[in-house]
């Protein structure tokens, strides 16, 4: 009970120092912080709206969150989920707009496949680069998200394109549609898009528990990120680690595409992510690494999200990249760990937390 | 008419390296002490919009004219300077993990420039037009390329140099021979600030007359890129820079697609996968071998 309070208190500790902050710069700005953070906290508890589309935005944070947690795990950083969640989204496009007769039976099996595969696949060619030539996941991610967003510019522009100036592709089938979690929730209307794939989103982190800490190739993925050279000389391969978990890890970027595309737009839309990936980075570290972090981390950054909007509205000089900054914030001092410890004096308080 | 139109794609090849340089050759600096630099990006950002903020103010508030422009271009070092300062304490006094760190300045710098045009422009994320006077349009580009050699001097003829290429090697023996790894570390991510907020910059008040959100669109990382495929080299990260330069100088005159000589069009968006695309090539180890610097990304612990 005392280890999950002190994991829970560093996280704690970063996200109010971070208000603090961003309460200085909205006073500098001229505008009173309680009022701004009342709009920004206050509008995600409403029911229905605030708390479905809070649970709306969070999904896709889930996703990246537990992508970039299952790279931290084996020691990579996948800067890359920005990517891998693009050339997802488009392939779930692709194949609900190519089959789209098919019955939603067989439709909605294949366009997970598709943003799970396509996931994959983007997130394993880091993985193959860094096994095979040692070239750095961070600078190869960075380069695969410039060029996955140009890639599918293209084929949406040249191939797919619904006539008109929105560069977005023509609609998915029926049958690839997922329904919105308003059918089977008295109350919750169902214009919110909150949908199949939050529950999945859910899923994905029982899943991502059980595959890191009760299966093998897990503990082998977990072994090769604490310490790759005891784990090789305890006959593991870390090449064949680093790849699997980045496939993982692009994997569950790319199922991002499924809540965007078969949950809510029902076609490829052109930069559809709010960066999504690089917020995963925000939600795993804040989260701690583990899934059920990951998920309060999710809701919290989704509450931002969705405030951010009524702040943009209803406040005098606050616009809505207070989110933005706040989120930086948040970042930074979860990284200067050392910072804190520093600043409280108590060298034993943080010091078996690693982010 | 063919060389004019050749004449001004160099020009404008020129143009659009000049910030890849300035971020580029400040990056090296870092990260030839061991510092990674994926914070380019924010630092950029940060000089592009101080730069255009306060030019504006200068001459709005305070009557400067013509002198406008400079301050904004001190005012824009200064804005990287202070940016880098965050970052090197996290990362050098605090031992950040330096990728978080430099991820967390960007996302920081996605939504400053913003919230502070918001407040102080009443606008959503852009700064006042300004006049053309108020432009420097050619001083940053021969700012950039004077530093070419100056930081090729810097680096390889000057005690400070050996003790920046020795830092990011082997930190230890740096240690041991009586350099302070940290001062010298500074001093690398505190130059990189200075250039980066230069380059972005030029951005705002030299390519353009204000300030627009997310006006960098990755110039940082491309930066980034430039000094990987000219292997942390000042020369080969100019002809990188121009390289990357020249590709998105062809992306925008060719407008669409660029014709091939047999009649095919290509894409404008595979003209532009071309830096990123040869970057992931080059550190591979597919042409040549780029190899970063050994003690790249790691915090340096002084023994006991």
């Amino acid at each position: 009970m005392t280890k999950l309070l002190r994991d829970l208190l560093f996280p704690f500790i970063a996200v109010v120092a971070a208000f603090i902050v961003g309460g200085i710069l909205i006073l500098l700005v001229g505008d009173n912080p309680i009022v701004a953070y009342k709009l920004l906290l206050g509008s995600a508890l409403s029911w229905p709206d605030g708390i479905g589309y809070t649970l709306f935005h969070a999904t896709p944070l889930i996703f990246t969150g537990l992508a970039v947690l299952v790279g931290f795990r084996c020691g990579l950083f996948n800067i890359g989920a920005e990517g891998q969640l693009y050339i997802a989204a488009f392939a779930t496009a692709w194949v609900g707009i190519t089959f789209a007769n098919q019955s939603a039976w067989l439709l909605v099996p294949m366009c997970f496949a598709a943003a799970i595969l396509a996931g994959a696949f983007w997130g394993a060619i880091p993985g193959v680069l860094k096994a095979r030539f040692g070239s750095h996941e961070v600078i190869n991610t960075i380069m695969l998200n410039f060029i996955a967003i140009a890639l599918v510019s293209y084929f949406t522009q040249y191939h797919y394109k619904e006539p008109g100036p929105i560069l977005q592709t023509t609609q998915i089938g029926n049958g690839a549609h997922i329904a919105h979690l308003g059918k089977f929730i008295p109350g919750l209307p169902e214009r919110i898009p909150l949908n199949i794939a939050f529950i999945l989103a859910l899923v994905a982190c029982v899943l991502v528990y059980l595959f890191l800490w009760r299966t093998k190739w897990g503990y082998e993925i977990r072994a090769t990120g604490s310490n790759p050279s005891a784990a090789e000389y305890g006959g593991i391969s870390i090449r064949k680690q680093i790849v699997l978990a980045m496939a993982v890890s692009g994997a569950l970027a790319g199922m991002v595409g499924i809540n965007e595309v078969m949950g809510y737009r029902y076609r490829y839309y052109d930069g559809f992510s709010d960066n999504y990936g690089f917020t995963g980075i925000a939600v795993a570290l804040l989260g701690r690494n583990h899934p059920v972090g990951v998920i309060l981390s999710a809701l919290l950054f989704a509450v931002l999200q969705h405030g951010g909007i009524y702040v943009d509205g209803f406040s005098e000089h606050v616009t809505k990249d207070i989110v933005q900054v706040l989120q930086g914030i948040i970042i930074l001092f979860v990284a200067a760990e050392a910072f804190f410890r520093w600043l409280l004096g108590r060298p034993t308080l943080m010091q078996r937390l690693k982010v | 008419m063919r060389d004019i139109f050749r004449l001004s794609l160099i020009l404008s090849t020129m143009r659009l390296a000049t910030p890849l340089v300035l971020a580029a050759l400040g990056g090296m600096f870092s990260e030839r002490s061991g510092v990674i630099n994926i914070a380019l990006e924010g630092k950029m950002l940060a000089g592009a919009f101080t730069a255009a903020a306060v030019t504006y103010a200068a001459d709005a508030k305070f009557g400067l004219g013509n002198a406008s422009p400079w301050v904004g271009l001190l005012a824009a070092m200064a804005a990287g300077l202070f940016i880098a300062a965050i970052y090197a304490v996290t990362c050098i006094r605090f031992k950040a993990d330096q990728v978080v760190s430099g991820a967390a300045i960007n996302i920081l710098m996605f939504g400053i420039p913003g919230f502070l045009s918001g407040a102080f422009f009443l606008s959503s994320g852009s700064t006042p037009q300004l006049p053309k006077e108020h432009l420097i349009p050619w001083t940053p580009i021969f700012i950039a390329f004077a530093l070419v050699p100056i930081s090729w001097y810097v680096m390889y003829r000057t005690p400070f140099g050996l003790r920046l290429r020795a830092v990011g090697e082997k930190p230890e023996a740096a240690d041991a021979a009586g350099v302070s790894v940290k001062r010298i570390r500074y001093s690398g991510v505190l130059i990189a600030g200075a250039l980066a907020g230069i380059g972005g910059a030029y951005l705002s008040i030299g390519q353009s007359s204000l300030f627009t959100r997310n006006m960098t669109s990755g110039r940082g990382f491309i930066a980034l890129a430039a000094l990987i495929f000219g292997k942390w080299k000042p020369f080969q990260t100019m002809l990188a820079c121009l390289l990357f330069g020249f590709t998105e100088a062809v992306s925008y005159q060719m407008q669409g697609a660029v014709k091939l000589p047999s009649g095919e069009d290509i894409p404008v968006q595979f003209v532009q996968m071309v830096p990123y695309v040869l970057t992931i090539i080059v550190l591979a180890g597919f042409i040549g071998s780029s190899r970063p610097p050994h003690a790249l990304g790691i915090p340096y612990q002084k023994e006991k």
